[in-house]
């Protein structure tokens, strides 16, 4: 392919820049749009089917419903889940606007399950209270969103760039001003000048290698290559416990939600291989993880989801949801393996690792604001660190950002690009492809993801995560080799970046927490004790800004504005005072 | 460098006397863009063996034209 130069670009202007138009981003667009803004979304997918929602999703993980439970509960339950290492002013937004976005989305269309009194059917999964919602249509929830933004009013409002991928964010003055991609199709360079940037970019779920070996039969959308920890990382914003890994109890092979969080309700569970529970919580957390781990590794292993006990009536129901939404696919999988649910507990494993705060709590540093570090530069979703914040958290947080960043833009400067960061983004974007015998993508990613697998996966060691380190170091020399011949190699190699770069991050920050917590997800065994004295504390990584090198800064954990039955701050600091009604960023309408 | 050209069973298939000549609903759709139309037969095909088996290409296609099978690996 031809290489186009520099200079020979498509420029675009905005308001707001969306960068991923998944479930943050849209709700973002939506709210910056509402609130005057030009927006510009740009999507490397299409944004009627990207990100985490591709296909639907069969229900919500954490609404807070009046009468069904309070804010208060939902974070204190999400401290204990986290290990106290929480600004609980974020969870509190999730907690306290929630409930609006689902009556928002219900507006828009989405269907939520009530019962017979015409109130939410909320289920308890959480170690204390009830927050999951199921959504009967869950598949529509995407084409609901994408219908919102061709609706007149916003249409204008609001353009869509799909198949443009960027992969830096551009700042002027250490503020983002803009984003440098390309057209995964045609190959076009494309710059863009923004008054405010939003990063919703997703998970980083192509860190390890799954079992199976294929590199994108991943847990999350393979799409989400860690593209926006990357963006933020060079942008110079502060990232947040990188070391607390995303690891999940999926169906082995198959690698989808098995998922106890529908079956549970219906009365499915997960057990061993001697048939007995092991779990009394089928909550996902770090502890949840180290049980399950333990459990497949001893002689009581595998671990099974089983419904064979169920009436076949109930079974049906069970297959009726989860073969439909979210991993459609699970029954065609099923039914290639001859396995049905009424003769045959299901076999689990548990998953690669991955960055994604929207399970564990790894993502770019954000406060209750969506703000990074870096002026003008937001964060929402997957990948900003807001613990345990699913969908539903994204959402909130995709509005939250939208409205800030609306207003922010609103006053701020255009200054011209900085060309020199366009010229580095440009050599990061189409190097590949003017070497284009060198090793082909896949070959280089199969060989970084298995360093990740050898070197990173938990229980993690001091002389394991250093030969990590070394692995990914190498490895900077075979992407500078790397050869492509198609803008969609392109894309791919481009993402291969971003895993070199999440590697990278999850090595050091795991290494620099010289302690045990969150259960599997940062289990160290040379340093098997959690060490409260030292390590009670957030660890934010970013790129020093005279040397380039990563940094590492301890961040004291903020006052408590909601107390948490049973658990006492080791650090003594005592709770402040609730927010006031208001205090934090206004509701939606 | 040396090369290989390396064949792979793809999880996507397209029944090709179904597929709708000038259609490109399942290419516009896919996540990770692995579909294609073919230059040749003009019917949409599956140009890189990269899919999450999620399935919005089947689902979209008006003719049932699109099979999303286990990626063989995984199967």
């Amino acid at each position: 392919m031809e290489i186009p130069h520099v200079a020979d670009r498509r420029h675009l202007e905005c308001d707001v820049l969306v960068v991923g138009g998944g479930t943050a981003g849209t709700m973002a667009a939506l709210t910056a749009a509402r609130h005057g803004a030009s927006v510009l979304i740009m999507e490397k997918a299409h944004v009627r089917h990207s990100g985490a929602l591709a296909m639907g999703m069969d229900g919500v993980n954490n609404a807070v419903v009046p009468g069904k439970a309070t804010p208060e509960d939902y974070v204190a339950d999400i401290t204990i889940a986290n290990d106290g290492i929480i600004n609980q002013r974020t969870i509190y937004q999730t907690a306290t606007r929630g409930f609006e976005m689902v009556q928002r989305l219900e507006s828009y269309g989405v269907k939520f399950e009530k019962d017979e009194h015409d109130e939410y059917a909320v289920r308890k999964v959480h170690r204390s209270g009830s927050y999951v919602l199921p959504m009967p249509e869950g598949k529509e929830v995407k084409k609901v969103l994408y219908r919102e933004l061709r609706s007149r009013g916003v249409r204008a409002k609001v353009q869509m760039t799909n198949r443009v991928m960027p992969v830096r964010v551009l700042t002027e003055n250490g503020r983002a001003v803009g984003a440098v991609g390309f057209d995964t199709r045609s190959g076009e360079f494309v710059t863009v000048a923004a008054g405010a940037v939003i990063l919703a970019a997703g998970a980083c779920g192509r860190l390890g290698l799954p079992a199976s070996g294929y590199l994108y039969g991943t847990y999350e959308n393979p799409t989400n290559a860690g593209d926006g920890y990357a963006m933020a990382y060079h942008a110079g914003a502060e990232l947040s416990g990188i070391e607390c890994f995303q690891i999940n109890p999926l169906i082995k092979d198959y690698n989808g939600p098995a998922c106890a969080y529908v079956a549970n309700p219906f009365g499915g569970y997960t057990v061993n291989g001697e048939g007995n529970r092991f779990v009394d919580c089928d909550y996902w957390s770090g502890q949840m993880m180290a049980e399950v781990k333990r459990e497949i590794d001893s002689s009581r292993g595998p671990i099974y989801l089983k419904l064979s006990h169920l009436p076949d009536a109930t079974i049906s129901e069970i297959e009726g949801i989860l073969h439909t939404t979210e991993r459609p696919t699970r029954g065609t999988f099923h039914a290639g393996r001859g396995t049905d649910y009424r003769e045959r507990d299901i076999e689990m494993h548990i998953s690669e690792i991955g960055l994604c705060s929207g399970h564990s709590s790894s993502g770019v540093w954000v406060d209750e604001h969506a703000r990074t570090t870096v002026a003008g530069l937001y964060a929402a979703g997957d990948m900003a660190c807001v613990p345990h914040n699913y969908m539903i958290g994204a959402f909130v947080y995709g509005d939250i950002a939208g409205e800030d960043a609306a207003a922010y833009a609103k006053g701020a400067a255009r200054p011209e690009l900085p060309e020199d960061q366009i010229a580095a983004a440009h050599e990061l974007i189409y190097k590949p492809a003017s070497n284009p015998d060198g090793p082909p993508q896949p070959q280089v990613e199969y060989k970084l993801r298995r360093f990740v697998n050898d070197y990173l996966q938990p229980p993690k060691t001091e002389r394991h995560l250093s030969l990590g380190l070394e692995a990914f170091e190498r490895m900077r020399t075979d992407i500078d080799q790397m050869g492509a011949r198609t803008p969609h190699e392109l894309m791919r190699c481009a993402e291969v970046t971003f895993i070199r770069d999440c590697a990278e991050m999850a090595a050091r920050a795991s290494m620099t927490r010289t302690e045990s917590r969150w259960g599997l997800y940062h289990s160290r065994d040379d340093w098997p004790l959690q060490d409260d004295e030292n390590w009670f504390c957030h660890l934010n990584l970013s790129k020093d800004s005279s040397s380039g090198e990563m940094r590492f800064d301890r961040r004291p954990v903020a006052p408590y504005i909601v107390p948490v039955p049973g658990f006492v701050r080791p650090d003594g600091v005592p709770d402040a005072a609730a927010p006031r009604a208001g205090e934090l960023a206004a509701a939606w309408r | 460098m040396a090369q290989a050209n390396f064949r792979a069973d793809v999880p996507v298939t397209v029944d090709e006397a179904k597929c709708i000549d000038g259609c490109t609903l399942c290419v516009d759709m896919c996540p990770l863009d692995s579909l294609a139309i073919h230059p040749e037969t003009k019917k949409a095909y599956m140009h890189v063996d990269e899919c999450w088996y999620c399935g919005p290409c089947a689902a979209r296609c008006p003719v049932d034209a699109v099979t999303v099978n286990i990626p063989y690996l995984l199967r």
